[in-house]
C-alpha cells in the first residue's frame, strides 16, 4: 500500500516536470521560460525527497538542500541579468 | 504500537500525496494561464506548499520508521520556504520592468503610475 502511493506520487511528479517543460519550451518570454525552470527545480526537490523513501536511505538528503539554493541562486542570477543587462555590477571609479 | 504505526504510515501517505497533488496543480496553472504574472502566482504558491508537504512528509517518515531525526530535512523546509517567493518576486519584478504585457482583460494597474512617477523624479534628480 504505501510503495503504491509512492509509486503514485512519483508518476505525478513526473507528469509535472513534463508539463513544466512543455512552458520551458513553448513560453512567449523569457520570464515564463526561468518561472518554469525554477519550478522543475522544486519538483525535482521532491523526486530526491520520494526516492529517498523509496530506497529507505538518508544518503540523499544534502541533495535537496543542494537543488534547493542552486535553484534560488541561478533564478536570482538570470533574474538580475534580464532587468539591469549585468549580474554582478562593477564599483564605479569615481 | 501496531496501531500507532498504522496511523503514522497513513498520515504520511496523506501528506505525501497532497504535495504531489498540489505540485501537479501547479504545473497545470503553468499551461492553462494565460499571463506571466497569472503564472507566477500559480508556480510560487503552490509549487512551494507542495514540496514542504512532501518534505514534512519525509521528515516523519525518517522520524518515526527509521528513528532518524534529519535537521538537514528541517534546514530544507526553511530554506525553501523562504526563498521560493522570493524567487517568484524577483523574476515577476524584471518581467514588468522590461516591460512584457499583462492579460488583455486586466483592468487595473497600479504599478504603472507608480513607476511613471518614480522615473519623472530620477530625471528631474538628473537634471539639477
Amino acid at each position: 500500500m504505501f510503495d503504491t502511493i509512492m509509486l503514485l506520487t512519483m508518476c505525478m511528479l513526473s507528469i509535472s516536470i513534463v508539463i513544466a517543460l512543455y512552458r520551458v519550451i513553448k513560453g512567449p518570454s523569457i520570464h515564463d521560460r526561468i518561472l518554469a525552470l525554477d519550478s522543475i527545480g522544486y519538483i525535482v526537490i521532491g523526486i530526491v525527497a520520494v526516492l529517498s523513501i523509496m530506497l529507505d536511505s538518508h544518503a540523499y538528503l544534502e541533495t535537496i538542500l543542494l537543488i534547493g539554493i542552486l535553484a534560488f541562486l541561478s533564478t536570482v542570477a538570470l533574474s538580475k541579468y534580464m532587468e539591469g543587462g549585468v549580474v554582478i555590477e562593477r564599483k564605479s571609479d569615481d | 504500537m501496531e496501531t500507532i504505526r498504522m496511523i503514522g504510515e497513513i498520515s504520511i501517505g496523506i501528506l505525501i500525496l497532497i504535495g504531489a497533488l498540489l505540485s501537479a496543480l501547479s504545473a497545470f496553472g503553468l499551461i492553462r494561464l494565460p499571463d506571466v504574472y497569472l503564472r507566477s502566482h500559480a508556480a510560487s504558491k503552490s509549487a512551494t506548499l507542495g514540496v514542504l508537504c512532501i518534505l514534512f512528509g519525509v521528515f516523519l517518515y525518517f522520524m518515526l520508521d527509521l528513528e532518524h531525526v534529519s535537521v538537514k530535512l528541517l534546514l530544507g523546509i526553511v530554506f525553501v520556504f523562504i526563498t521560493s517567493p522570493v524567487a517568484g518576486h524577483l523574476n515577476a519584478r524584471a518581467a514588468y520592468r522590461s516591460g512584457v504585457p499583462l492579460w488583455k482583460h486586466s483592468n487595473r494597474d497600479d504599478l504603472k503610475i507608480a513607476l511613471k512617477k518614480e522615473q519623472e523624479q530620477e530625471q528631474v534628480e538628473s537634471e539639477k
